[in-house]
């Protein structure tokens, strides 16, 4: 199924996962990439074949033409396939060819769409293409749909750390076990999520934003639920944040 | 049950990690291949991923950790559930001497209607230039076609004659740049397959009155056997292979249009993109071929090249390539599920 930015597929298994969908935009800047790489390509054979014209004489300009047409036309298929599914344009913007099934991807898959290419590149600068994929809800130009794939954008490929500074903090609040439940029940996980993410990211903030931030995260919770005094004495507003990311996520104690 | 997300991430990571390892042996190699054992413990790994991305989602783990665990999850499913190939590692010569002629001969019928427009437009060709040979410049734009066959021919003759070899030195640029324009303009009539044929049928019926309309103009002026000797040798390679380019055209339109199919346009592309990929395979090679006769005998003519032997080289490459599509590969031809 596609969203307007995604397409979700469901395993077998139960769960959903989601391929972000690369725009027309990204798209145009990978393929600005290549299109630089492979003119340099072919500007170091020109160079490279001139310098050897009198040595080789006719076989040097055989070489260039042949050269020219195979790192033209053979660029995105050799890259695509030796590196699942990227050239050097889609790398630096972080995008990658992916089959539309979430299947991996076949070479026949990358032969077409790249060879579709002459079709999708008409009249001038990929307008046939991009106007394909704009009116397309997985975002394919012609040679995508031929092929079935989809392009996206890449995720992170490091398992994010957890929050860490506060290892062997006592939680004041985590005592108070039915506070502590009632507040697992009214935080919304939207909310939750943000909360873990400032404190993830909270080093990267200003000095002055930080404290406003926590201040108004911690006053919103502290509508939720209120604690005793003596739980949240002398906290910090980020320690009280902290608190309530550490009872949400961490589950509840067994007394 | 409610999750303590920290200690059920540092618990799962071992795990996580090890399937991250194998999904990138399986991404640095398109052709790695893991034993059984080794494919039980990823399949293992897989399910217990998902598992915890199920667990993870319910109880509104960490957001980045449900992200990067999504897209881990996303990897894996696809070496899972790859597709498989029958046929193993790709061997050329096991695609050449099987898979590009099974593939043609699958789809007859679109090489029949391929040969048929292109017949129809070299009639239509013919008879332009027996009607009206004025048409001849609007025709054939090439200025080396536009003059009368026969002085074309005489001068040919003559500087063959004259033992000076006009192609000395640049047999090989020449023959580089014939194969990659012809490869190119099929690459194009393939691609054309994506406007439902039309431009695949309107290429081949323009090659054709191109085609009808130079063999009518030697024919009439008497220029037969020259006609032949020139075009036979890379003709008889170069314009089948122009026909399997619209027949790979025509495949591709009839995937997308589906006429008198109950399939979805996705399982039609998805069961014809072998064959259109074998075929633009095979095309290629023809052509590479061609472009070499071309240049190194085609444009050799009588007295260096006698019109008989070249007439005979291209008769004998024309049974020889009718022999191939016929015969090559037979034993497969039952076998429908291509890799």
């Amino acid at each position: 199924m596609a969203t307007l930015s995604a397409v979700e597929i469901q395993t077998p298994e139960g769960v959903t996962f989601s391929l972000p969908l690369a725009g027309p935009v990204s798209r145009f800047l990978a393929l600005t990439i290549d299109g630089t790489v492979t003119t340099a390509a072919v500007i170091a054979i020109t160079t490279a074949a001139s310098a050897l014209g009198p040595v080789l004489g006719d076989w040097a300009a055989a070489s260039v033409v042949l050269l020219y047409f195979l790192v033209v036309t053979g660029y995105g298929i050799l890259l695509e396939w030796f590196w699942n599914g990227r050239t050097l344009g889609k790398r630096a913007v972080g995008l990658r060819v992916a089959d539309a099934s979430g299947l991996r991807l076949t070479f026949s898959q990358v032969l077409i769409r790249n060879l579709l290419r002459a079709v999708d590149s008409l009249p001038l600068f990929y307008l046939v293409g991009g106007m394909v994929c704009v009116l397309n809800s997985r975002l394919q130009r012609l040679g995508d749909m031929a092929a079935g794939t989809i392009v996206v954008r890449t995720r992170l490929l490091k398992l994010p750390a957890m929050p860490r500074g506060q290892e062997g903090r006592q939680n004041s609040m985590k005592s108070y076990v039915a506070l502590s439940a009632r507040l697992r029940q009214k935080v919304q996980p939207e909310m939750a999520r943000v909360a873990l993410d400032v404190l993830r990211r909270r080093d990267e903030l200003e000095p002055g934003a930080r404290l406003k931030l926590f201040g108004e995260m911690a006053g919103w919770f502290r509508g939720l639920v209120e604690f005793p005094e003596e739980a949240t004495l002398y906290l910090t507003d980020e320690q009280y944040v902290w608190n309530v990311v550490e009872i949400v996520f961490g589950g509840a104690r067994r007394e | 049950m409610i999750l303590d997300v920290e200690r059920f991430v540092r618990a799962e990571e071992p795990y996580w990690e090890e399937l991250n390892q194998a999904v990138v042996k399986f991404e640095r190699d398109p052709n790695f291949r893991m034993d059984l054992a080794g494919l039980e413990r990823f399949h293992y790994l897989y399910q217990r991923a998902a598992t915890s991305l199920a667990r993870l989602k319910d109880n509104s783990g960490d957001p980045e950790v449900q992200a990067w665990l999504e897209a881990l999850i996303a990897r894996a499913y696809g070496e899972i559930h790859r597709r498989p190939s029958r046929t193993g590692r790709f061997s050329f010569w096991r695609w050449l001497s099987a898979g590009f002629p099974q593939a043609f001969r699958r789809h007859m019928a679109a090489f029949a209607l391929s040969l048929a427009v292109t017949i129809a437009g070299s009639a239509l060709g013919s008879v332009a230039i027996a009607v009206s040979p004025e048409a001849k410049a609007t025709i054939m734009p090439f200025p080396h076609l536009l003059g009368k066959p026969r002085d074309r021919v005489a001068q040919e003759e003559k500087e063959q004659g004259s033992k000076k070899d006009l192609l000395a030195n640049h047999k090989g640029s020449f023959s580089a740049e014939l194969m990659t324009h012809n490869i190119r303009v099929s690459v194009m009539m393939l691609a054309m397959g994506m406007t439902w044929g039309v431009g695949v049928v309107s290429l081949l019926f323009y090659n054709g009155v191109i085609l009808g309309a130079v063999a009518c103009d030697y024919v009439r002026d008497g220029q037969t056997q020259f006609l032949m000797a020139w075009l036979m040798p890379h003709g008889v390679i170069e314009i089948p292979a122009t026909l399997l380019a619209g027949q790979a055209g025509l495949v591709l339109a009839s995937a997308l249009v589906g006429w008198r199919s109950r399939q979805t346009r996705r399982r039609r592309l998805a069961e014809a993109r072998a064959d259109i990929a074998s075929l633009a395979g095979g095309i290629a090679v023809m052509l590479v071929w061609a472009g070499i006769i071309e240049a190194f005998i085609s444009q050799y003519h009588q007295p260096v090249l006698p019109y008989w032997l070249k007439i005979a080289f291209g008769s004998v490459e024309l049974a020889m390539l009718i022999a191939y599509f016929a015969f090559a590969g037979r034993k497969g031809d039952g076998n429908t599920q291509r890799g």
